[in-house]
C-alpha cells in the first residue's frame, strides 16, 4: 500500500470544522468515491473533527490518498494532546456521552468506515485513524 | 453574527438551511425560532435541508430538539427535502430523529402540516 498524496488541516475553531468538511468532500470526489460514499466520509469525519475541538481541546487532521494495487482509499487520521479517552469501548458505544450529545459520534463515525481504530490514553491525547476504500 | 432567516408563510414558518452550517449558527437558528413561534403564534415549522450537504450527530440533535420545543409551543415540525444520500449515512450513523416528520419538498411539507392541523386537536 502506498500513500499517493498527503495534507493537513488544523481543527481549532468551529469553522475550521466547515474547512474539514469541503476538503473530505473534495479528496473523496478526486479519488472517485460515490455520493453516498462521499457523504458517509464527510458526515465520519465531522464527527471526529468536532470531538477533537470539544472533548480534546484542538487538533489536526491528516488526509492520505491510499493506493493498494487496483484499489484506492481515503485515510484520515485525527489526532489532539487532549485528556484522552480512559474507556474505548464504553466511548465507543452507542448513547455514551460524557457531555451534551446525543453519544452517537464515534460509534457513528466507525459505522461509516471500513477501517478504524483508535488510540488513547488518559492525558496523553487521542489519536483516530479511520479509512475508506472505495 | 450570522443568522439563518426564518420567514412566515400562512400560519407556518420556513426555515432554508442554505450553508454547511457551524455548530454556533445551528444553535443560534434553535433559539431564533423558539423565539418566532411564540412571537407568531406559527402552527407549524418548515425546516429545508435540500441543500444540506451532510447531517451529523449535532445537527440530527439540533433539528430533533427544535421539533420537541415546537411541539412543546403547540407547533409541528416537518423536514423536507433531504437528500438520499444524507438520509441513508443518518440511518448507519444511527440517528433515528423520532419524532420528527419528513417530507420530500416544500409543498408537501405544507399539506402535511395542513393535514395535520385539520386532524389534530387544539
Ligand atoms: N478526542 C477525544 N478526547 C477526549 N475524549 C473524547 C474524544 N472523543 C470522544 N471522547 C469521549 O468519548 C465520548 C463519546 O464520544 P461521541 O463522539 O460518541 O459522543 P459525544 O461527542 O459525547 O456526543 P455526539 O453524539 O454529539 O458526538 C465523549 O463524550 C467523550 O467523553
Ligand atoms: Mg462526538
Amino acid at each position: 500500500m502506498v500513500v499517493v498524496r498527503r495534507a493537513a488541516l488544523e481543527i481549532r475553531r468551529e469553522e475550521d470544522m466547515v474547512r474539514v468538511r469541503r476538503s473530505v468532500r473534495q479528496w473523496a470526489d478526486e479519488l472517485g468515491f460515490g455520493l453516498v460514499d462521499q457523504t458517509k466520509l464527510v458526515t465520519a469525519a465531522s464527527e471526529l473533527s468536532r470531538n477533537a475541538l470539544v472533548h480534546g481541546g484542538g487538533g489536526t487532521v491528516v488526509f492520505e490518498a491510499l493506493e493498494d494495487g487496483p484499489r484506492r482509499g481515503l485515510r484520515l487520521t485525527f489526532t489532539d494532546e487532549g485528556p484522552g479517552i480512559p474507556d474505548v469501548e464504553l466511548a465507543l458505544s452507542d448513547g455514551y456521552t460524557t457531555g451534551s450529545g446525543l453519544g452517537f459520534g464515534l460509534g457513528g463515525a466507525k459505522r461509516l468506515v471500513n477501517e478504524f481504530s483508535i488510540e488513547s490514553r488518559r492525558g496523553a491525547g487521542t489519536r483516530v485513524v479511520m479509512t475508506r476504500w472505495k | 453574527m450570522d443568522r439563518i432567516p426564518i420567514l412566515k408563510m400562512g400560519a407556518f414558518l420556513l426555515v432554508t438551511i442554505q450553508v454547511d452550517m457551524h455548530d454556533r449558527l445551528a444553535m443560534a437558528l434553535q433559539d431564533d425560532l423558539s423565539n418566532k413561534i411564540v412571537e407568531t403564534g406559527a402552527r407549524g415549522v418548515l425546516i429545508d435541508i435540500s441543500s444540506l450537504e451532510m447531517v451529523d450527530s449535532f445537527i440530527g440533535r439540533m433539528i430533533a430538539n427544535i421539533a420537541s420545543v415546537a411541539r412543546v409551543l403547540d407547533a409541528e415540525t416537518v423536514v423536507v427535502g433531504m437528500r438520499p444520500a444524507v438520509a441513508i449515512t443518518l440511518v448507519e450513523l444511527g440517528l433515528s430523529l423520532h419524532g420528527v416528520r419528513t417530507a420530500l419538498d416544500v409543498e408537501r411539507g405544507m399539506e402535511l402540516l395542513e393535514t395535520a392541523l385539520a386532524d389534530g386537536p387544539r
